[in-house]
């Protein structure tokens, strides 16, 4: 019948569309990003945090680096705690992508010190020789346009301040970029929620085991001269030659990290290689 | 009997322009694949890995896909018909509102202007020159059908109303943005609801503008070039209905692990799975049509081209479903392998149908036959080798980098970090770049002879050859 008659054909088709568009597009409305899935320590963006987004979006990032960590355990272990529906409340557009060229930025925020960024956004590979993430050194240059930021703040209906506004006179593009990753990830609490809290006592496996010294020493090229210095005199990080610290306090550091400090945290490398690390930090002078 | 004055023209037009979008979209495809190898090759501001990739998208979907989609459709619709176009200045006006609308895009993506959301990066004025130019095709099309000289309405007219009512929802809902400036807008859901807004119109995009129409296509090229019916109008019908149903519970596979509510999830894997059935409707509805005529597929280009199109999209269709599993999306979403599942469909699938298509219509609306037949199978084995190539290395890299990504050691401690897992790319991401450029050589190939049938082929008999 419909075979033969064209728009009753058209109406047909539309209401076989739509059920499931209804389901499972229309009916989530109810629940997502309502009370039930509220974070009440998540916050809008400031303008200059909405300012980079919108340069992270004008230079298509989302392109290679995804903004949601699954819950895996090889996941959390990598990027940290998993994602929540109510942390991305005020994500407009979400920017979770769909592809990992490079790795995710969803817990990105407070892992590195500003300066890490505004070295690696410059020049990738300068830091890690192999990336093939390019240079956005241009985002350095140029001076954020403003025109239209108190605009963008009303349709968002984000709360900013005249302070603020005034505050991104003379802001380059690269500052706000920063400014955007460093809060990605970080309303909740979530890095002081992962430390590990070590019970007992803890002793160097390796004390006086000249043997694991160039393993670690391997292992500090690999994750640590980016910022203290392939020879351990400092660079983003500080200078750490002469570390005068038992060797449980810089296992401990290594492990959990320094949230505060942007010092990440290297839990991920496990006990046993972050120990390796502890013996070539404090010994490698004595060989 | 008269016969009705059919409008070649203006499919001879968009087989022009839909084949230039198509160079465009391989071209910038094979620069940003050279992109990924050598980060050298990325010239900030423009010409970056991350404004070339949506153009290159874009100009794949909506220049060459959409644009063959319009030569097609504007085709079979007044051969199924038997009445010419409604109207031949809408036509026109679809034609170079069309080119404008693609034009526009590509600049403005490289110049930066972008909603983010993927296959529809496009800011919203642009939205507003897509649906006027929908419209136009859509009114021509059912216009044409209401006013047709066939009673029945043959199944492939059936996947074209669905496409034209199907892209169309699609596609207003995902634009739903309130504008900043004339070239920023902010999108009208936030978070986890616009992904599940975003990939319910990814996926359904997907099923609106590259599988519904290539199956229109298929549902009439096959028969015309075999010269054989399709083996059952049943089956079809019965494909179609469920395949329509069936896809918009979808999007969400794209989403798996993701904050999205785990129902949502849940539906969308098992739906998935469910698609196999229509899908697979289709590629044993064209397979059995093939029944003792096997022997076309020696002697017979077109067929080459169209069995191995529809072979695609039935292996599409079983690795797409097998992807929206839950455990193994855990695997392998992320990865390479996802690109190299896309291209499969896009270059594997739509593309052989589409080039079948255009050989096809050539003695029709030109009235000349294919320069060289040779050269039309020269042109089928360098798109096939290339894309294999590309999907297979990427296939390969895809499991390679899951499984570093998941690799732990006995201390519960991570194997590799991610730049130790990244390395490993680099030989795969070569492979497919020399892939991309294969299937650029076949391309140039097809160019060549559609250039060389136009000025030098022989005059097609007049049994096929009917130019208005």
């Amino acid at each position: 019948m419909w075979e033969k008659k064209p728009f009753l054909f058209l109406i047909l088709a539309t209401a076989a569309m739509l059920v499931g568009t209804i389901i499972t597009m229309v009916l989530p409305f109810v629940w997502v990003n309502t009370e039930a899935d509220r974070i009440a320590s998540v916050s809008p963006y400031t303008p200059l945090e909405q300012e980079g987004r919108d340069v992270y979006i004008r230079e298509g990032c989302n392109n290679c680096h995804t903004q949601t960590v699954r819950p895996l355990v090889a996941e959390v272990l990598r990027y940290g705690e998993y994602s929540k529906s109510g942390e991305f409340a005020y994500d407009r557009p979400f920017l979770w992508g769909s592809k990992r060229t490079g790795p995710d930025l969803a817990r990105i925020g407070g892992k590195y010190p500003d300066a890490w960024h505004t070295q690696h956004m410059a020049a990738p590979t300068a830091m890690i020789p192999r990336s093939n993430m390019p240079a956005y050194a241009f985002l350095g240059e140029r001076s954020l346009d403003t025109g239209h930021t108190r605009r963008k703040m009303e349709v968002l209906g984000f709360p900013s301040t005249e302070e603020q506004i005034a505050g991104l006179e003379g802001k380059s593009e690269l500052d706000a970029v920063v400014a955007y990753l460093q809060k990605l990830g970080s309303d909740i609490p979530w890095r002081q929620a992962a430390q590990t809290r070590v019970v007992g006592e803890l002793t160097n496996p390796y004390l006086g085991d000249s043997s694991v010294i160039a393993e670690g020493e391997a292992l500090y090229d690999q994750h640590c001269a980016v910022c203290h210095g392939k020879d351990l005199s400092g660079d983003i990080g500080p200078d750490i030659q002469d570390l005068d610290m038992a060797d449980a306090d810089l296992y401990q550091i290594l492990y959990n990290g320094l949230p505060e400090g942007g010092m990440p945290a290297f839990d991920s490398l496990g006990s046993t290689r972050v120990w390796k690390l502890v013996n070539y930090i404090k010994y490698q002078k004595r060989h | 009997m008269d016969k009705p004055v059919y409008n070649h023209a203006i499919v001879r037009s968009f087989v022009t322009w839909s084949v230039v979008w198509g160079l465009v979209a391989v071209l910038v495809g094979v620069i940003v694949s050279f992109q990924m190898v050598l980060p050298e090759l990325n010239f900030p501001p423009y010409l970056t890995f991350g404004r070339l990739r949506p153009i290159h998208t874009n100009a794949g979907i909506y220049g060459w896909g959409v644009g063959t989609i319009f030569a097609m459709f504007l085709y079979i619709v007044q051969r199924l018909c038997r009445v010419p176009l409604w109207s031949d200045r809408l036509a026109t006006f679809q034609l170079w509102f069309f080119n404008a609308t693609i034009l526009v895009s590509a600049v403005t993506l490289l110049l930066g202007y972008t909603t983010s959301k993927e296959y529809h990066e496009m800011e919203w004025p642009i939205d507003v020159m897509v649906v006027i130019l929908w419209v136009a095709f859509s009114i021509n099309i059912i216009m044409t059908i209401v006013k047709r000289k066939e009673e029945q309405m043959y199944i492939s007219l059936w996947y074209m109303l669905a496409s034209i009512v199907g892209v169309a929802i699609l596609y207003l809902v995902n634009s739903a943005a309130v504008p900043v400036s004339l070239f920023k807008s902010y999108s009208a859901f936030a978070g986890t609801n616009d992904a599940n807004v975003q990939w319910w119109f990814g996926h359904n995009a997907v099923a609106m503008a590259l599988t519904a129409p290539p199956l229109a296509m298929f549902y009439y090229f096959l028969p015309k070039s075999t010269g054989v019916p399709i083996y059952s109008h049943r089956l079809s019908i019965i494909s179609f209905w469920s395949l329509i149903f069936m896809y918009l519970w979808t999007g969400a596979h794209h989403l798996l692990w993701t904050p999205v509510p785990d129902w949502i999830q849940t539906l969308a894997m098992a739906f998935s799975v469910m698609l196999i059935a229509p899908s697979w409707g289709s590629v044993f509805n064209g397979y059995l049509s093939m029944n003792g005529q096997w022997h076309q597929m020696r002697e017979n280009y077109l067929v080459k081209f169209l069995i191995l199109g529809i072979t695609f999209y039935g292996l599409q269709t079983l690795q797409g479903p097998m992807q929206a599993i839950r455990s193994f999306s855990a695997f392998i979403h992320y990865t390479d392998w996802i690109p190299g599942h896309i291209h499969m469909g896009t270059l594997g699938w739509v593309s052989l149908i589409a080039f079948a298509g255009i050989y096809y219509l050539l003695p029709r609306i030109y009235g000349r036959e294919v320069y060289s037949i040779p050269l039309a199978n020269l042109h089928f084995w360098l798109v096939l080798i290339g894309q294999l190539i590309y999907s297979v290395s990427l296939w390969i890299a895809g499991v390679q980098q899951a499984g570093m990504w998941h690799s732990m050691e006995k201390d519960g401690s991570l194997t590799y970090s991610f730049m130790e897992t990244m390395i490993e790319m680099y030989p795969y991401w070569w492979a497919r770049a020399v892939g991309g450029v294969i299937y650029m050589l076949g391309l140039g190939v097809f160019i060549y002879n559609l250039i060389l049938t136009v000025r030098k082929g022989k005059p097609a008999s007049d049994a096929v050859g009917q130019t208005a």
